[in-house]
């Protein structure tokens, strides 16, 4: 029995290491090729590089204006991400609360607007905002990431904040503590956990989207990682090579943060996922 | 006094919550209903007035084929890439939760192409499947990986399917083991006792009680799926003969490219109503299923 349990362990080790190796292998040609010449990738994709010349590497940071993407890209994200958290929680304490009618119709709309998808919207957006000349702005892409990540991180709030005992917060506002300072003082510090998650989830969706950035930021200057890489490929379509590089630079920074914060990463997509 | 304490709780009100719910109503409630509103008209981009049609551009997505027909391929995509997704999730959360060595290292290796979005994935995989598989077809003399899959109107669609599972299954993978891990200890070793082990532990006893967790897998691959456009622009951007252009992208294109913003709107409304009515009886039927522990 035992001997046969080991053995069934053995089977599916060796199993779930090769569907891996599978998995992973897009990423090894990926690196592999960006050391190397276009024809050298076309003729024999899967040889190991025999140097580590970085000259497709040079050619592709300067023509996809790298540093410009990401520099947009962080900007972006952080101011959005920013906003949201701290926009979301407040609401969401707000709502938890003042129970009343007009909190569980706010709480109820936000929640049924989850389900509407962005192309439900895209087009009204592009006709309202446009004719407001707002378009072409890195300020209105990130008050429109304020307005989608809204409903999302208030559900994840509010159901949190209902689990911390409203007594803490009582006792300061009876001491005189101001709501505001009661609420960043006494409050906040509750939510970290679940200011994890929500942070997690939006970095990672407003870092890699793509469509809403590519409606709102018009001039090449603006440009976040995935229009730089997305406007480089058709431009340069002919020579492979540089297109790898370009690749692997746009998938360092995530995977940069992958590797520094696994555990928190995972665990906030599953909570994310689950609630 | 009454008055001063109305000033001060509109205050609070908007202290707290004013600035969250202005974004809200700015970027999604008041353009929903805007966009509904611009179904019932014949407005083009271009010009300043508009007339209303009333359902006119409901009429024309119902009576246009190549819209239904694209439809038809989304319905498709969205259902053998759910299936896959799942299937090979719950296989992999299945086997990632038996004990094997190294377990945490695989889970967070299967789990890397999520954390990428569709539109570089897109671009790995173009180069997979145009040089690599074609490379591997040659060499070894396989027929049909001689030639790209994204030259052929068949099987384009099967190299998006592909990808999604790739993206997806690492993603999805995670949620199940989370349900694995939370079914109780004391229901297993009953099932070990009463002589249930294997496939018939699986499917009688952890499967029944992962309905949760399908739930929500379920969800977010529907969901997902329907909505892909960035993954479709990158990988195949419609190609063979629009023959993988997704529902999202037509959307799009009917928009942006034909600048019909009323039919363009009224196809975007129809793909919501599905959505969202796929999603609701998804999860009632599920929540009907759950067992009770």
């Amino acid at each position: 029995m035992s001997v046969r349990l080991r053995k069934q362990h053995w089977g599916r080790t060796v199993l779930v290491f090769l569907l891996l190796i599978l998995f992973l292998v897009p990423f090894y040609l990926v690196i592999n090729n960006s050391f190397r010449s276009t024809e050298l990738f076309v003729n024999s994709p899967f040889r190991l590089t025999n140097s580590l010349d970085p000259k497709n590497y040079i050619d592709a940071f300067a023509k996809m204006k790298f540093l410009n993407g990401l520099q947009n890209s962080f900007y972006i994200t952080i101011c959005a991400v920013a906003l949201i958290l701290f926009t979301a929680s407040m609401c969401a304490h707000y709502l938890v609360r003042n129970r009343s009618k007009l909190s569980n119709a706010i709480f109820g709309m936000m929640v049924a607007s989850m389900i509407v998808p962005f192309q439900a919207v895209m087009i009204p957006l592009a006709k309202i905002y446009g004719s407001l000349n707002l378009y072409n702005n890195s300020l209105t892409l990130i008050f429109f990431y304020m307005g989608f990540g809204q409903a999302f991180a208030v559900f994840i709030f509010h159901g949190f904040i209902k689990g911390i005992p409203v007594e803490l917060e009582e006792a300061a506002l009876i001491d005189g503590c101001g709501r505001l300072k009661n609420f960043f003082s006494i409050v906040m510090p509750n939510l970290k956990p679940v200011l994890v998650t929500v942070l997690i989830l939006d970095v990672l969706w407003i870092w890699n989207d793509y469509l809403l950035p590519s409606m709102v930021l018009l001039s090449p200057s603006l440009r976040t990682l995935p229009l730089s890489t997305f406007s480089f490929f058709t431009t340069y379509s002919v020579d492979y090579a540089p297109l790898m590089a370009g690749l692997v630079l746009t998938i360092i920074p995530v995977i940069a943060l992958y590797l520094l914060c696994q555990k928190q990463i995972i665990e906030g997509v599953v909570q994310g996922a689950i609630k | 006094m009454r008055e001063s304490s109305l000033v001060k709780r509109g205050g609070y009100f908007l202290a707290f919550s004013g600035l969250s719910l202005f974004a809200f109503l700015c970027v999604l409630v008041i353009p929903f209903l805007y966009g509904f509103f611009l179904t019932f008209t014949d407005w083009n981009a271009i010009s300043d007035t508009f007339s209303f049609v009333g359902l006119q551009n409901y009429r024309t997505v119902f009576t246009d084929k190549e819209f239904l027909r694209q439809f038809l391929v989304t319905l498709r995509y969205v259902a053998i890439s759910a299936i896959l997704c799942n299937v090979v999730a719950f296989t992999l959360a299945y086997l990632l939760t038996s004990g094997i060595r190294g377990q945490n290292l695989l889970r967070g290796g299967f789990f890397v192409p999520n954390l990428i979005g569709g539109i570089i994935l897109g671009y790995i995989w173009k180069f997979m499947f145009a040089n690599v598989f074609t490379q591997i077809g040659k060499a070894w003399g396989i027929d049909w990986l001689k030639t790209s899959f994204l030259t052929n109107p068949d099987r384009a669609i099967w190299a998006m399917i592909i990808v999604t599972v790739w993206q997806y299954a690492g993603y999805l993978m995670m949620i199940y083991i989370a349900g694995f891990v939370g079914i109780p200890k004391d229901v297993q070793e009953a099932a070990d006792i009463d002589g249930a082990h294997g496939f018939r532990k699986l499917f009688r006893v952890t499967i029944p009680l992962m309905i949760p967790s399908f739930n929500i897998c379920m969800f977010i691959t529907l969901s997902r799926t329907f909505m892909t456009y960035d993954l479709n622009l990158s990988l195949t951007n419609g190609a063979p003969y629009g023959s993988t252009q997704l529902a999202a992208m037509h959307v799009y294109q009917k928009a942006f490219m034909s600048k019909q913003f009323g039919v363009g709107q009224a196809e975007a409304i129809v793909l919501f109503v599905v959505v969202a009515l796929i999603s609701v009886t998804q999860v009632l039927l599920n929540k009907k299923r759950e067992v009770e522990v």
